[in-house]
């Protein structure tokens, strides 16, 4: 059961420890971190620079490995898994927004999409489709066609969402989605990840520095020095709108 | 399928964003590569350079090699046998030595053997009408005017050829001997020879003039014996052995060599592309021409992995396998080799074409066979090329897509 006491959690991480490099140089970046992260909730994930959050995220993404502690995601331990191993539970289960949107420059929007298909193993057949589903979704359905050089931040952040949710990965992960956008487009896109973090087969983890981003989270985690020193869940009677009013957790 | 339509009438689409979903799409790994290729023209301009280049340089070396090797044995390709009996010390068709003159009956007494054709084959000294001598290779052949020798007749006939003192040159070597044509003449070794047939493009690898004639003319230009020969070709009976019939024979003949045909035809390539270092320079030139190939295409290919390392690390992030971005490169580096190959044969096509018309005497030839050979290089090639890019992008950190 998860700390919520109702969803099992789609991702669980256990006692999360990473060293980065070796030697003198050896650094512990996490330090036994423990989070799940439930259906139908946006988790925000806040801390200084420096605190863990990239490494925790790519270890959630299953892009590094742990160097102790146990990962679960929809219910697949990554336990003793090599790269290619990871790579596939990534394929199947993670789907990604990141800060520079990371879109293939050459590929139009609906092409990105199908890409994330194609590696999730959607046919030819039904690639466009389900891009042109997953573009409509984020409100692109009239920019298909478009190569991100002629898209906005905006536009291109919301094909990056439309790319992570194609094929209906369990988990979000988004990386300072709001960073590179104006303060329109940053709500816009945040309002988005908070509809998708609706569904109640997925889950979604913001990292942000952003503290406009608040109002859209469910929960909200807070890290520092590679520890969760702070956790915290949105006021049930108050709507998301209302502002950044949460209960304080056990840390 | 209905919904798209209503879809797009829903978003208040015009035809322009609407995406054709019906249409016939490529697979995203191929059209990620294809993108990949085409988005940098310069780039890509520099690698089908470098592949054109290679193409071009690798059929015209092979080119010349089969040329050559046509070359070599073009007499001999055209005068068919079973088993050919030569002297002992014979080293190729054009560095002839004299059989004893005893061989042609003693092969008629074999059991087994169907026919034979004598050759007499010697170098002799050509007196041009206007002055001035030559050396020209004399072929007499004794199956005129039913032998398949000369061949690429233009004027005169094989029959035309065994009138007394007849001889066929090659139009190419006209100058070399001194002669305009029919009814020219000339001497050899004090006798007088008319050319009495004309062929077109018959060259010999030493550039010493073929001139064909009968075996009795031969023999009394070059003042043979009467029974003597240099080769005789030799036809076997329908259903024989034909290494029995040449264990048979080399018994029958041990002052001779037996060898087969395909053996007659090795010992000219062996002799004249390997003994002489002609063939092993055009191997070399070919060689040069692949190494020059591999490293501009693995430049290029490499430097384009590198412009794209975001994507690919991107690609990884997602879940791309290891196998599926290989096969992006690998699908980029195909990509320009068909269509560096395509230019660079068209290119060699022309060349080749470009020798025929003005009958240059550097022998080249295309064949299918050659053709389809170099595209298999070709592609392997940049397979090969691609390897260097390859080993970039399964180092590619998938980490890196994250902001720090």
């Amino acid at each position: 059961m998860s700390d919520q006491g109702q969803l099992a959690p789609l991702l669980e991480a256990r006692n999360i420890v990473k060293v980065l490099g070796v030697g003198a140089g050896e650094v512990k970046a996490l330090k036994g971190v423990n989070l799940d992260l439930v259906p139908g909730e946006l988790t925000l994930m806040m801390g200084p620079s420096g605190s863990g959050k990239t490494t925790l995220l790519s270890i959630l993404g299953c892009i590094l490995g742990p160097t102790e502690g146990e990962l679960t995601i929809a219910g697949n331990s990554t336990a003793g898994l090599g790269p290619e191993g990871l790579a596939d539970i990534r394929r199947k289960h993670v789907g990604f927004v990141f800060q520079a949107y990371n879109l293939v420059p050459t590929l139009t929007a609906m092409e990105n999409v199908m890409l994330a298909l194609d590696l999730r193993g959607a046919s030819l057949g039904e690639q466009p489709e389900l891009a042109f589903e997953a573009l409509k979704a984020v409100g692109l359905g009239h920019r298909v066609n478009a190569s991100p050089s002629k898209m906005s931040g905006g536009e291109k952040q919301r094909v990056a969402i439309a790319r992570a949710l194609a094929g209906s990965p369990s988990v979000i992960l988004a990386d300072e989605p709001t960073a590179a956008l104006d303060s329109e487009n940053g709500k816009q896109v945040m309002a988005l990840l908070s509809e998708v973090a609706k569904d109640a087969r997925r889950a979604v983890l913001v990292v942000t520095h952003d503290h406009r981003t608040l109002s859209y989270a469910d929960r909200l985690v807070r890290i520092e020095d590679g520890k969760i020193v702070g956790r915290s869940r949105r006021r049930m009677k108050e709507g998301k709108s209302a502002g950044a009013a949460f209960d304080s957790a056990s840390h | 399928m209905s919904m798209p339509a209503a879809a797009v009438k829903e978003h208040g689409m015009g035809t322009t964003g609407a995406p054709d979903l019906g249409k016939r799409r490529l697979p995203m790994v191929h059209k990620l590569a294809y993108k990949n290729l085409f988005h940098d023209t310069l780039s890509l301009t520099v690698t089908l350079v470098g592949i054109v280049f290679s193409v071009v340089l690798v059929a015209v070396q092979l080119g010349m090699y089969e040329g050559t090797e046509r070359l070599v044995t073009s007499v001999i390709d055209r005068a068919p046998a079973d088993l050919w009996v030569v002297p002992l010390e014979t080293k190729s068709f054009d560095d002839p030595f004299p059989l004893t003159g005893r061989e042609k009956q003693a092969l008629l007494s074999i059991q087994g053997v169907a026919k034979v054709n004598e050759m007499l084959v010697s170098f002799v000294n050509w007196k041009r009408p206007s002055g001035g001598s030559t050396t020209a290779s004399i072929v007499g052949l004794d199956d005129l005017p039913n032998s398949p020798l000369p061949w690429d007749l233009e004027e005169g006939s094989r029959q035309s050829i065994l009138s007394p003192s007849g001889v066929a040159v090659d139009a190419v070597y006209f100058k070399e001997l001194g002669v305009k044509g029919l009814g020219s003449k000339a001497e050899v070794n004090g006798m007088q020879v008319t050319v009495t047939a004309v062929t077109r493009g018959i060259r010999s690898f030493t550039t010493v003039p073929y001139v064909f004639t009968s075996i009795a003319n031969a023999r009394a230009l070059t003042d043979a014996a009467a029974e003597q020969a240099t080769f005789i070709r030799v036809k076997l009976a329908e259903g024989t052995d034909v290494q029995e019939m040449k264990k048979r024979i080399a018994f029958r003949l041990p002052n001779t060599n037996v060898i087969t045909h395909d053996e007659f035809r090795e010992r000219n390539i062996g002799r004249w592309m390997f003994e002489t270092g002609a063939g092993v320079a055009l191997i070399a030139g070919t060689a040069l021409g692949i190494i020059v190939g591999v490293v501009i295409v693995a430049q290029t290919l490499y430097s384009s992995t590198k412009d794209h390392l975001n994507e690919f690390a991107t690609l990884r992030a997602l879940g791309a396998s290891a196998g599926y971005i290989n096969k992006v490169i690998l699908i980029q580096a195909v990509l320009s080799a068909v269509i560096g190959y395509a230019v660079g044969m068209a290119l060699s096509i022309f060349i080749v074409w470009m020798f025929k018309v003005t009958e240059s005497e550097l022998p080249i030839a295309m064949t299918p066979m050659l053709a389809g050979s170099l595209f298999i290089l070709t592609v392997g090639m940049c397979v090969i090329a691609a390897v260097g890019a390859i080993f970039k992008v399964i180092r590619i950190d998938p980490a890196a897509v994250f902001s720090r």
